[in-house]
């Protein structure tokens, strides 16, 4: 009888330190301490690139984003787009994106940058230049002493280029300008500019030139090409000028 | 300079018109002279003049004296220009109009007045002004107002008198005007004058002029004045080369054209109706002709080739023009609608710049480069008689003198690499080929041109520092500038 009694007095500690340990597990949850507050939203995150970073113009990149804790993604120049994502671009300069990520937590720029370069000029085939432009690289003015109407023999292979090139090109009609310098009265030199002018038309025709496809006018010293007071600019301007006739 | 105590003198109205007076020294040294850079500024001979013209004779002054003096006393050489020379210019004074009401734009139209008379008696080269410094400090607005004594004694020691006033009265500008003589005190009325405009500025002017040019009459012997003339020009400020006119003053500028490209040379008809000009078209340098009566462009005939220097016959009834429609610059002469061209001259250089005798019509005289470098020539208005009259340098813009007996051109004298190449002004005696240089103040200075009255030259010149209208007594002196905006040149004086 005294061992069973013992036994019995066993379970009852165990059964009873058991009550007590459960009681107080019980009586902890019972009354719990009071809640935090709630966490604050996560701050959203953003960030974008593009690759590769540089482009020659008419090619395109890849730009990409990512963003978290945003409702609201759009990046300038494209509008909205989803928070996270990849795009073609092909843009023809060089090109800032700025993506804004607005969220509960804030709002998070990022920006890269793509660099577009200009590609080299195309090695295409030169169009074959105009009349025009053949006149204006071909054609030689004719230079004169001052006070001077007739062609002096330094300008002689002037007059035998631009005859060259005028008998090669015999659709080409033009003007001879006559000028000249600053010195002398207004109306004296627009009597010699004309005859200045005369003079290489005269040189010209005599060379074979067809008259018709000539005119002559003189500027006299109204149109310089040089307005400084000295013998060099002078004799620029103690010219007969060609210009293209179109 | 004026001497206030000078003791009361008779004014002798003689020889107005410009007169060249050559010694036999300076014949004779003409050459030395050429080769002396400035050694022909006149020198004055104080008290040499041998003529005592009498009041009776006032009747030949317009007749220009041209003399060969032989016995001068002086061992030297000297030449000598001018107005009235040997001529005491009369002593006038004019103080300030007053104003005959209380009227409140009185005040602006008498200065515009006051200013504008002042200037055109002060310009006439026939009067001496006395300064007003010397005036009494009561000035008469009225006859009854005149105070002889105070006037014809010194300080003012005046022997004219031009006074009178201004005012606006309903509406209408009245001004009233006196010159009396107030050496003679019993009849003393030279001239008495009403004039009656609206009230403007430009009424005032028109007026003064007016009155100033009544004055020179009298006191000028009998030469009319210029102060109601014009003077044509071309300038820049508008951003092309255009026709302008002004008056003779350089007041009231204004453009004429508007081609839009370049115009040259106007030239103003003898009646003041129309002005031929040259300008650069579609076709080329073409003779342009603008209507006073309808204010604007009228047709004239194209000529082809390059067309410069229109000139009118004295009588309008021909224009002398340089073209190369016939290949190389020639003077050519049609009639005033351009018809029945012909050519005067057919020379290998550039012919241009004909300017007409403008008392006889009968002859030209044109600038030539046949030779090399330009000279002037005369000729017979039928192509005949060329004359070179220049001998050397550079010689371009040739005018006949209202007398026609006097040309002035521009020339540079000494002309060529290293040479300083000052383009002067000369004039030049047509019968004898003497000449005097009128400009000597640096600059380039072109393009002569004769008052109506002979007595005044107007040019061109770049001795502000850029070209400019410039106005000058025809011996040179009282030069003043008449334009400050843009660039101005070829000026051309109205005829009247």
């Amino acid at each position: 009888m005294k061992h069973q009694t013992l036994k019995l007095k066993w379970f009852a500690l165990v059964v009873g330190l058991s009550a007590v340990l459960m009681l107080g597990a019980c009586k902890k949850k019972a009354a719990p301490p009071p809640p935090p507050p709630p966490p604050p939203p996560a701050s959203p995150t953003a960030s974008i690139s593009v690759s590769p970073d540089t482009i020659q113009a008419g090619q395109s990149s890849t730009l990409s984003w990512q963003t978290s804790n945003a409702t609201d993604v759009s990046i300038d120049g494209i509008g909205a787009v989803q928070p996270s994502g990849s795009q073609q671009v092909s843009p023809s300069t060089s090109t800032t994106y700025h993506l804004t990520a607005k969220g509960a937590g804030g709002t998070q720029d990022a920006t890269t940058r793509l660099t577009v370069t200009q590609p080299p000029p195309p090695v295409t085939q030169t169009p074959s230049p105009t009349d025009e432009d053949l006149f204006n690289s071909s054609v030689k003015d004719v230079y004169f002493e001052y006070e001077k109407s007739d062609i002096r023999g330094d300008q002689q292979p002037s007059i035998q280029a631009d005859v060259l090139f005028l008998n090669q090109h015999s659709n080409v009609s033009f003007t001879i300008e006559g000028h000249c310098d600053e010195r002398g009265s207004t109306e004296y030199n627009l009597a010699l500019g004309d005859q200045r002018a005369s003079s290489v038309k005269n040189a010209l025709t005599t060379a074979g030139i067809a008259s018709n496809r000539i005119k002559t006018i003189s500027y006299g010293k109204e149109k310089p090409f040089c307005t400084e007071s000295n013998e060099a600019c002078w004799q620029q301007n103690r010219r007969g000028h060609f210009v293209y006739q179109k | 300079m004026r001497q206030p105590n000078l003791p009361a003198r008779t004014y002798r109205l003689t020889i107005l018109s410009c007169a060249v007076l050559f010694s036999s020294h300076a014949h004779k040294n003409r050459k030395r002279m050429d080769d002396g850079a400035r050694d022909d500024r006149e020198r004055r001979v104080p008290g040499s003049w041998p003529f005592g013209v009498r009041p009776a004779e006032i009747l030949t002054l317009l007749v220009v004296l041209v003399s060969l003096l032989a016995s001068i006393s002086s061992a030297q050489d000297w030449v000598r220009t001018g107005t009235s020379l040997g001529v005491e210019k009369v002593p006038l004074a004019v103080p300030d109009f007053k104003p005959s009401g209380a009227d409140p734009q009185n005040a602006a139209l008498l200065k515009t007045f006051n200013d504008t008379f002042w200037n055109d008696l002060d310009n006439s080269g026939v009067v001496e002004l006395v300064s007003k410094s010397f005036y009494p400090l009561q000035a008469p607005g009225q006859p009854a107002e005149v105070t002889f004594g105070l006037w014809n004694s010194p300080p003012p020691n005046a022997a004219m008198l031009a006074f009178g006033n201004l005012g606006v009265l309903a509406g209408k500008l009245t001004v009233q005007g006196w010159l009396y003589d107030v050496k003679n005190t019993a009849s003393p009325q030279v001239l008495g004058k009403q004039y009656t405009d609206v009230p403007t500025d430009d009424a005032a002017r028109l007026i003064a002029h007016k009155f100033a040019d009544e004055i020179i009459l009298r006191l000028g012997g009998g030469l009319a004045g210029i102060a109601e003339s014009k003077i044509y020009f071309v300038s820049d400020r508008s951003g092309h080369k255009e026709i302008w006119a002004m008056d003779y003053d350089g007041s009231n500028q204004h453009q004429l054209t508007h081609q839009g490209s370049i115009s040259l040379s106007p030239r103003v008809s003898p009646d003041g109706s129309r002005l031929a000009f040259s300008s650069l078209t579609k076709s080329g340098w073409d003779i342009l002709m603008y209507s006073f009566d309808v204010n604007r462009l009228v047709s004239f005939p194209r000529f082809g080739g390059t067309n410069l220097s229109p000139a009118w016959s004295p009588d309008g009834a021909r224009l002398a023009l340089s073209s190369s429609r016939g290949g190389d610059s020639e003077i050519y002469i049609c009639d005033a609608s351009g018809a029945n061209l012909r050519r005067m001259t057919n020379n290998k250089g550039p012919d241009v710049s004909p300017a007409w005798n403008r008392k006889t019509g009968a002859q030209l005289t044109f600038v030539s480069g046949r030779t090399g470098l330009p000279q002037i020539y005369t000729m017979e208005a039928d192509g005949t008689g060329q004359t070179r009259m220049t001998d050397q340098g550079y010689a371009v813009s040739p005018n006949w003198a209202p007398n026609g007996q006097f040309l002035t051109f521009a020339w540079i004298r000494k002309y060529g690499p290293g040479e300083p190449g000052a383009s002067d002004l000369y004039l030049m005696d047509i019968a004898s080929k003497q000449w005097v240089q009128l400009t000597h103040d640096g600059g380039r200075n072109d393009f002569p041109g004769w008052s109506p009255d002979g007595r005044h030259i107007v040019f061109q010149s770049s001795r502000s520092g850029k070209e400019e209208i410039w106005e000058m007594l025809a011996d040179g002196t009282k030069l003043h500038q008449l334009t400050f905006t843009g660039r101005n040149t070829q000026p051309n004086w109205s005829w009247k």
